[in-house]
């Protein structure tokens, strides 16, 4: 059961890391559709980095910089030369898938080790709760860590209101001063760092070794969390959670059998995300403050 | 310092200069990747852009190639023009490809010179029906087409996985996921030229987009249909208060795109491969996303996109072949590509303005 919870919290873990990035950027009015190709490019950042330096921990910090050199193409064209967020951002990903394709091939069959669980010091002795949650790795903690801060910033710091405003009016928040495209530049390097290390996270701990679009759709999954989560940052646990335990049951599905074949089985995450967004979409719209009024529009500095 | 100052109108020369320049920078920066990686920039050039004008049976495939590209992406520029984001083509390709294929395989035995009709009028339904998911949900329930389309081809790609290792494999296959060769009349043939015999690929599906790309550019020039969709992408607010009925057409688009998508893999299995097997499309809907950009959103540009992105696609597999790149990197092109294009796009609407940073 122990291991069973484990393996699930570990498949959850890359989508809430890209899920609450995507949050920032999207709160910040920027709809960036990349997140499949930064974390991707996180995945063969941390492996190149890994065999290049032998330390699982360089990983950690090569995956968060390659997507956020993933973000800062998007922002520069989306925020600076005022692009289609929606095409750029798939651009952005096919971008990746090309580019990773082209730097991971070198990497194909190589193997690298996984990063190391960390015991905290007594509460992971507490039984079957001390093995859950106090003895996960480095990553695990800073994805909960990223969540209960971006829950204070957004709603009790100064500049966590400035990002709300910025993607609710994004004229209203320039007249009154505040620098709305490099408010963007930020919020949208800073989902691209969280895509970055989330990606990093598949190799790192669940597949160590490259393959081509290893990432298999989990940026677009995290995309719906977002949705899921009506923009509300906590809720990405809950929805990154279920996500987790769906993708876990239709494998262990597979590997005990169930007279279900296994194409059918495999499609089960997918479709949840549509039953997910059909669900959540239809509230949205009788609701519609819950979604940031300037998402996906480009802003145009009057000077 | 940059700075934009809109335009009083559009630019016409932006309209031309952008895509030429856009392709231009690709090569450039593309290739200044390859040398970062240690490529030679030079072979890599020759060997993505050139090696496929070669011969001139290389240079007839690159039409074969183009072929399903410039179908989908006519059917994606619809959507595009109408700013609804569809972009699970791959999927609709392979849902309108597995049902006009099961189609074949399960009644082979109607005789008709039409059965190769019957199975593009089935993938265009095939196609559609997978179109309709995202389409009802937008409209019903604002759900966003863009998320649901995409799941929808992963869904699409299994869906094919279990049927042609399961219920229409072919029991004499050795254990290959493969169904039967398709019957004689589902088969498109290779074209004939007297003197010469065939040209690389070259088959009669390519007459599909002789008459497709008019057709096109009438419905969206010359049609009531073609004009109700082009004001309710540029101009939302004024579609709605001329009454146009926004869910309607929303669902005329994606219905069409997906159709489309569908014959685009009827002509493309029945043409190139005779059979169903677990891989039918090659990332050609996703692609086509690319080509219709390229292609400005018109039908006639979308005819030289599909050249010019199959011509890379081509180039790439002569890369794979001779240089072991691998062969996804057409990506890296088309990603760049569609970031250039796009700031054209901007370039059109504004001007820029150089001034010194104080």
């Amino acid at each position: 059961m122990d291991a069973l919870i484990l393996t699930i919290i570990a498949t959850s873990i890359p989508l809430l890391l890209a899920a609450t990035g995507e949050l920032i950027t999207e709160k910040s009015g920027v709809l960036n559709l990349g997140v499949e190709g930064m974390m991707l490019s996180g995945a063969v950042g941390a492996l190149g980095a890994v065999l290049w330096l032998g330390n699982p921990y360089f990983g950690i910090i090569a995956g968060a910089l390659s997507g956020i050199f993933m973000a800062s193409i998007f922002s520069i064209f989306t925020i600076n030369f005022m692009t289609n967020q929606v095409a750029t951002g798939l651009g952005l990903t096919i971008f990746a898938t090309g580019l990773t394709g082209l730097a991971g091939a070198p990497l194909v069959g190589k193997t690298v080790p996984s990063l190391p669980k960390i015991e905290i010091f007594l509460l992971s002795d507490i039984p079957f709760v001390g093995e859950i949650l106090f003895k996960q790795d480095f990553i695990a903690y800073l994805s909960i860590a990223i969540i209960i801060f971006i829950t204070y910033f957004l709603k009790y710091s100064k500049s966590g209101i400035v990002l709300r405003a910025v993607g609710d009016d994004h004229q209203s928040a320039h007249s009154v001063g505040y620098p709305v495209k490099k408010i963007r530049w930020y919020a949208t390097c800073f989902g691209g760092m969280c895509a970055g290390i989330g990606g990093a996270y598949i190799p790192l701990v669940l597949t160590p070794h490259w393959s081509e679009g290893m990432t298999a759709g989990r940026g677009w999954i995290a995309l719906a969390l977002v949705v899921f989560a009506s923009w509300i940052p906590w809720r990405i646990i809950v929805g990154a959670l279920i996500f987790g335990g769906i993708t876990i049951a239709q494998l262990v599905g597979q590997a005990r059998g169930w007279p279900i074949p296994s194409q059918i089985l495999s499609m089960m995450p997918y479709l949840a995300t549509i039953v997910a967004l059909t669900m959540i979409s239809g509230r949205i719209s009788k609701n519609n403050s819950v979604v940031p009024a300037s998402l996906g529009k480009p802003f145009f500095d009057t000077q | 310092m940059i700075t934009f100052i809109p335009r009083d109108k559009v630019s016409k020369n932006w309209t031309i200069i952008g895509p030429i320049l856009s392709i231009f920078l690709t090569v450039f920066f593309g290739l200044l990747i390859f040398t970062f990686l240690g490529y030679n920039p030079l072979e890599t050039l020759y060997q993505i852009f050139l090696s496929p004008f070669s011969r001139i049976d290389r240079i007839s495939d690159i039409f074969v190639k183009a072929c399903p590209l410039i179908i989908v992406g006519i059917g994606l520029m619809l959507c595009f023009r109408a700013n609804v984001w569809n972009i699970g083509a791959e999927g609709q390709f392979i849902i309108g490809t597995l049902l006009a294929g099961s189609f074949a395989l399960l009644f082979p035995s109607i005789e008709t010179k039409f059965f190769i009709f019957i199975m593009i009028v089935i993938g265009f339904i095939g196609g559609a029906l997978w179109a309709f998911i995202p389409a009802i949900l937008k409209t019903k329930l604002n759900v966003n087409e863009i998320l649901v389309s995409l799941m929808l081809v992963y869904v699409a790609m299994l869906f094919i996985d279990f049927i042609v290792r399961g219920p229409l494999r072919d029991p004499m296959s050795f254990g290959f996921p493969l169904s039967k060769p398709y019957p004689e009349g589902a088969i498109i043939n290779k074209i004939p030229f007297p003197g010469i015999g065939y040209l690389g690929q070259l088959h009669y599906g390519i007459l599909f987009i002789i008459l497709l790309i008019p057709i096109s550019w009438l419905f969206v020039n010359k049609t009531l249909s073609g004009f109700k969709i082009n004001v309710l992408g540029a101009a939302p607010k004024a579609a709605k208060f001329a009454g146009f009925k926004q869910n309607t057409i929303t669902i005329t688009v994606l219905l069409i795109s997906g159709g489309l998508a569908g014959v685009a893999g009827v002509i493309e299995v029945s043409a190139n491969i005779g059979q169903l097997q677990p891989e039918v499309s090659f990332g050609y809907g996703f692609t086509a996303i690319i080509v219709a950009f390229l292609g400005r959103l018109n039908p006639v540009g979308i005819l030289f996109a599909g050249i010019i992105i199959a011509t890379v696609k081509l180039g790439a597999d002569n890369a794979q072949m001779s240089m072991g790149i691998p062969k996804v990197v057409t990506g890296l092109f088309e990603g760049i590509l569609l970031f250039f294009l796009l700031t054209g796009e901007t370039l059109q609407k504004y001007k820029i303005k150089w001034s010194k940073v104080t």
